[in-house]
């Protein structure tokens, strides 16, 4: 299923995402069963399973990451439910310093100073790795698209860190 | 999901854990980290010039499946040549935790760990 083409925009990753709700809210009502609720059965199930895809779809391309994994599926590189184990040791190492860093906020005095501080950190790198995806994702090459990949798998991890970092701060306020 | 006890017992008391200094020749570091939990794993090797692993320590930010992998792959490549250690499959850290399918992927983290820090290994033997 191309969900580019189900929400008629072209395979890039820069998408308007405010254009993205106002069509995902249009398909919507055009394949809601409520529109069904006198037709065949076979139409009633039928509008159940458009409109699954059509939820589906706007979640896939209102996330970042999703509508990369998407844009390379589409290209034949499937990383939704890869196992491949992730080797750059420099990446990794930064990868551990965060996560020594977010272990210290609950010890500091100073928490929010620490928390926004990762905030930023975390936001600086995203971009980084976001500028380098959009920019492989246009190209249209194999070997850019591979490097894509790579991004796609960093910020996966960049992802776990926000959650880790939003979760501990919750904790905090509580 | 329930862990096994197994895993519940080097999750709570892993084995094992920290850093060697990075600096010590006999010492090399793999590292590792899976994409989609976004587990990172740190496994440290002491070995000896006959080549026989000394000491093993690791660092894991991950799930308890992830841990109990790395916990227990310390405790296996000590006193092991480099090519037993590299022998050490992830099925057979996966059938010692009894971890179920969706963590099937922690013990080939654990495999991968074990590879990535022979590979440092045969690259310093080389120079």
């Amino acid at each position: 299923m191309n969900y580019f083409e189900l929400f008629k925009f072209s395979p890039t990753f820069d998408i308007d995402t405010a254009v993205l709700a106002d069509r995902y809210r249009e398909l919507q009502r055009a394949v809601h069963p409520d529109k069904f609720a006198n037709d065949t059965e076979q139409q009633r199930l039928l509008s159940v399973q458009r409109t699954a895809q059509v939820n589906d779809g706007y979640q896939t391309l209102k996330d970042p990451i999703r509508r990369a994994e998407h844009i390379l599926s589409l290209r034949g590189i499937d990383l939704s439910h890869e196992t491949t184990t992730v080797k750059d040791t420099a990446f990794l190492m930064q990868q551990m310093e965060w996560r020594e860093a977010l272990e210290d906020i609950r010890e500091s005095t100073d928490h929010q100073a620490i928390i926004n501080e990762l905030y930023d950190s975390f936001a600086a790198y995203r971009l980084k790795l976001t500028k380098l995806l959009t920019a492989q994702l246009s190209s249209g090459s194999d070997e850019d698209a591979l490097l894509a990949a790579d991004q796609v798998r960093k910020l996966k991890f960049m992802a776990k860190l926000q959650d880790e970092l939003t979760r501990i701060e919750d904790a905090l306020l509580d | 999901m329930a862990y096994s006890e197994k895993v519940i017992d080097h999750y709570e008391n892993p084995r094992n854990v920290g850093s060697f200094d990075k600096n010590d020749p006999s010492v090399v570091t793999g590292m590792v980290g899976a994409p989609a939990c976004g587990d990172v794993m740190k496994l440290q090797l002491k070995i000896g010039a006959d080549g026989i692993i000394e000491d093993a320590k690791f660092k894991t930010y991950g799930c308890g499946s992830a841990i109990a992998s790395s916990s227990l792959v310390t405790e296996w490549v000590k006193g092991k040549t480099i090519e037993q250690a590299a022998a050490i499959k992830n099925t057979d850290i996966a059938e010692e935790l009894a971890l179920p399918p969706v963590k099937i992927h922690c013990s080939i983290l654990a495999e991968d760990a074990i590879k990535a820090a022979i590979d440092e290994y045969k690259s310093k033997q080389a120079k």
